[in-house]
């Protein structure tokens, strides 16, 4: 793919969404993610397996040295959508995207080829609605252990080791084992989020927290654009069909206008979406411009992802309350990814500071 | 020949044998349309190579940097956005030769007789009529929101050839001549105060049939080329970032802090956060077209332009506070060229109200992204299989 090609998907980028669909058609259908939100295990480890050791995917990112794929972001963001599309219930922005970005940023080459190799899940504890250009919590050293309590923590209940920011400024890898992971009761029940307590665990120092912080944080918000892409495209496409197959008044409910303007503009806003999410996937492969590009993506996505579920929730009309159908799945996901690494306004705040647009 | 280099070496040779500094400006570009540099993607022989549309850019970047004069294109844009796409794909070899090279070099000015005042959204009911005697048409009606029609050298024209079959069927697509003495141009004053549009009485204009574009009845048709070159045309200029209707507002915004408020502040980000998203959809949408995978966002470009100049000009004349109560000049100008954020925030707010209506409503543009697009189910259509001449009016 030219450079000048940038917003669009190559043909080896094609050809990888049409393998993790096909993945995701067979063994993560709708049906099932709803019956895991309800069972002990809300993460689906067999899909992970399936996905990481079967595909190599939890190793995009990381160089092909470190036992990697030596893929980019624009990959990454290509299986991101498709993730999204089928609300898969696994940690794949957290720990092959968030917790690998945190660890390349601080060189941790042997936790990087566990994280690859999607045998280690890694999560980084910095709750999930920290932007950024945000705040984190940082947890107590002392005599050389960690103490302190993190909450709102997304995938940890699926981590085998967490990325925890200290006080002494630096970013330390603790076995999940050494701690304590309670879940909270989650808006979002595939990808729910939990409180970890560390009382005197042990943790190997990784690097400083500062720049690897940012750095995952910054690549979460730009990926996340895609996951949000693949949710809304889902939602216009199952609301569209379902409007064609829906008839009330001897016609099909989708040749009202009210209805096809309202869609009309829902796939505008999708296509504004995707221009944006690819621009903001293809920055963070090494562009001069990449804040100014995460932070539109991000200003624009979840109102435009939150738009689609509840159209789409509207549109199906009493079998959309319901709790078998999956439209509340992605309108679950939709809010929770609203409020994840940054709210749209917290993103246009920054978004002043960055074109030179100040406030009052 | 026709890559990259073979067009450099084009231009370059083009610029041997007319030095810009010493050449005249219609010499110049008439020899750059029969160097076929005008337009590269046209055949050969009528300013083009048949090279790819993508390498346009190319040929215009050597010319603009070594001070060659270009075609003011602004001016002309009727005739270079709908008027030649449509001669080309539907004129005879001896039209496309009459026709195309003044029109690009700005000789002759174009403009498009379609809209009627009985016949807007529902062009295809359009009532002018053209009737024919022996080698000629004869053409009386009256059309409406026709720019530069007081310009105008040449019009495309649609009408109606015959009533006795449903609309869509009647219609036949022609050439007409401004200059005939049945064409009067009268001003169209718009709440802007200019008067950019005109209404166009036809009475006893004659037609020959050699300026006839496309099969007799086939016109629609024809028609459907032109509308869809407008629509790109409109929404699809390439804009830097902070281009268009968002510049303006941006710059007041940083050098008078005394107009910000928390509220606008707000909303000016929203509005360039979409600017943004907007601008990055029509530049996927031209890397979608360069790489041969035209998708379906053209259809929506023209939606997004039309509700964000509108957003974004507003937005501009509240921020302005006192000096938002005061428009520039309310006088009648008739302006050579349509430019939407030209003069003041007032005239920006007003004219962009326009940019709904023109082109296709976006009323009308929502039923084509939902029909087309997304496959849901037409409008009735209870004129589909009516005469003409029955339907109700």
């Amino acid at each position: 793919m030219s450079a000048r090609h940038h917003l669009l998907y190559s043909e080896e980028e094609e050809a990888l969404r049409a393998a993790v669909r096909d993945l995701l058609t067979d063994h993560c259908d709708a049906a099932g993610v709803i019956a895991r939100t309800e069972s002990g295990t809300p993460h689906d480890r067999a899909l992970w397996k399936r996905l990481t050791e079967g595909m190599g995917l939890a190793g995009l990112l990381v160089p092909e040295d470190l036992g990697g794929q030596g893929a980019t972001h624009r990959e990454a963001a290509v299986v991101l959508e498709e993730l999204g599309r089928a609300v898969a219930p696994v940690p794949y922005l957290t720990s092959a995207v968030v917790a690998t970005e945190a660890l390349l940023a601080a060189g941790a080459r042997d936790l990087l080829g566990e994280l690859a190799s999607g045998d280690t899940v890694g999560v980084l504890a910095v709750a999930l609605n920290v932007a950024p250009h945000g705040a984190w919590r940082t947890v107590r050293l002392a005599g050389g252990a960690l103490h302190g309590e993190l909450t709102g923590i997304a995938d940890a209940a699926a981590a085998d080791v967490l990325l925890v920011p200290a006080d002494d400024g630096g970013l330390y890898a603790v076995a999940a084992g050494a701690v304590t992971v309670t879940p909270q009761v989650s808006l979002d029940l595939t990808r729910p989020v939990a409180t970890v307590v560390l009382d005197g665990a042990p943790g190997t120092r990784v690097g400083a927290t500062g720049p690897a912080v940012r750095r995952a944080l910054r690549a979460g918000a730009g990926l996340l654009a895609s996951e949000q892409l693949g949710l809304a495209d889902w939602c216009l496409t199952e609301t569209v069909r379902h409007l064609k197959e829906r008839r009330q008044f001897n016609r099909p409910v989708g040749g009202f206008q009210a209805l096809k303007h309202r869609l009309a503009r829902l796939w505008l806003e999708i296509a504004g979406l995707r221009a944006a999410a690819r621009n903001a996937a293809d920055a963070l492969v090494g562009g001069a411009d990449t804040d100014v590009a995460v932070t539109v993506a991000q200003a624009y996505a979840a109102p435009v992802a939150v738009r689609a579920a509840e159209e789409a929730l509207q549109l199906h009309g009493g079998i959309g309350m319901t709790w078998e159908h999956p439209v509340h799945l992605y309108l679950k996901r939709a809010k929770a990814d609203s409020i994840a690494y940054g709210t749209a306004g917290g993103h246009r705040a920054a978004l002043a500071e960055l074109v030179d647009l100040r406030a009052p | 020949m026709t890559d990259a280099t073979g067009l450099k070496g084009r231009a370059a040779e083009l610029l041997a044998a007319h030095p810009p500094a010493t050449t005249g400006r219609l010499d110049f570009l008439r020899a750059r349309f029969d160097a076929g540099l005008a337009w590269v993607h046209f055949p050969e022989g009528l300013g083009g190579l048949g090279a790819p549309r993508s390498l346009q850019p190319v040929v215009d970047a050597e010319l603009a940097a070594a001070g060659a004069p270009d075609n003011d294109p602004r001016r002309i844009g009727i005739g270079l956005g709908m008027a030649a796409p449509t001669i080309l794909q539907y004129g005879t070899e001896e039209q496309k030769r009459r026709f195309l090279r003044p029109l690009w070099t700005g000789e002759e000015v174009w403009c498009q007789l379609f809209s009627e005042p009985g016949a807007g959204s529902d062009l295809a009911a359009l009532g002018t009529r053209a009737v024919r005697q022996d080698d000629e048409w004869i053409v009386d009606g009256q059309k409406v929101w026709t720019s530069s029609a007081h310009l105008a050298r040449w019009a495309i024209l649609i009408a109606r050839t015959d009533p006795d079959v449903p609309k869509h069927r009647g219609i036949t697509y022609f050439v007409c001549d401004m200059t005939d003495p049945g064409v009067e141009v009268r001003p169209l004053r718009q709440i802007t105060g200019e008067a950019e549009f005109n209404e166009v009485f036809l009475t006893g204009v004659r037609i020959p049939d050699a300026h006839r574009l496309g099969e007799v009845g086939d016109g629609w048709r024809v028609a459907q080329t032109t509308l869809m070159n407008e629509r790109v045309s409109i929404g699809g200029m390439r804009l830097p970032r902070e281009g268009g209707m968002i510049a303006p507002v941006a710059r007041t915004w940083r050098t008078r802090p005394d107009l910000r408020t928390h509220d606008l502040h707000q909303r000016l980000l929203t509005l360039w956060v979409e600017a943004e998203v907007s601008r990055l959809t029509g530049e996927r949408l031209r890397q979608q077209l360069a790489a041969g995978q035209p998708g379906p966002e053209g259809s929506g470009m023209k939606l997004t332009f039309a509700r964000l100049n509108q957003e974004i000009s507003g937005l501009e004349v509240e921020l302005l506070g006192e000096e938002g109560l005061l428009y520039d000049d309310w006088s009648l100008r008739r302006p050579e060229l349509v430019d939407f954020t030209g003069r003041d925030a007032g005239y920006r707010y007003l004219r962009s109200k326009g940019n709904s209506i023109e082109g296709g409503t976006s009323e009308v543009l929502l039923n084509i992204v939902a029909e087309r697009v997304l496959g849901l189910p037409a409008e009735p259509r209870t004129d589909k299989d009516v005469a003409w001449k029955d339907l109700s009016r």
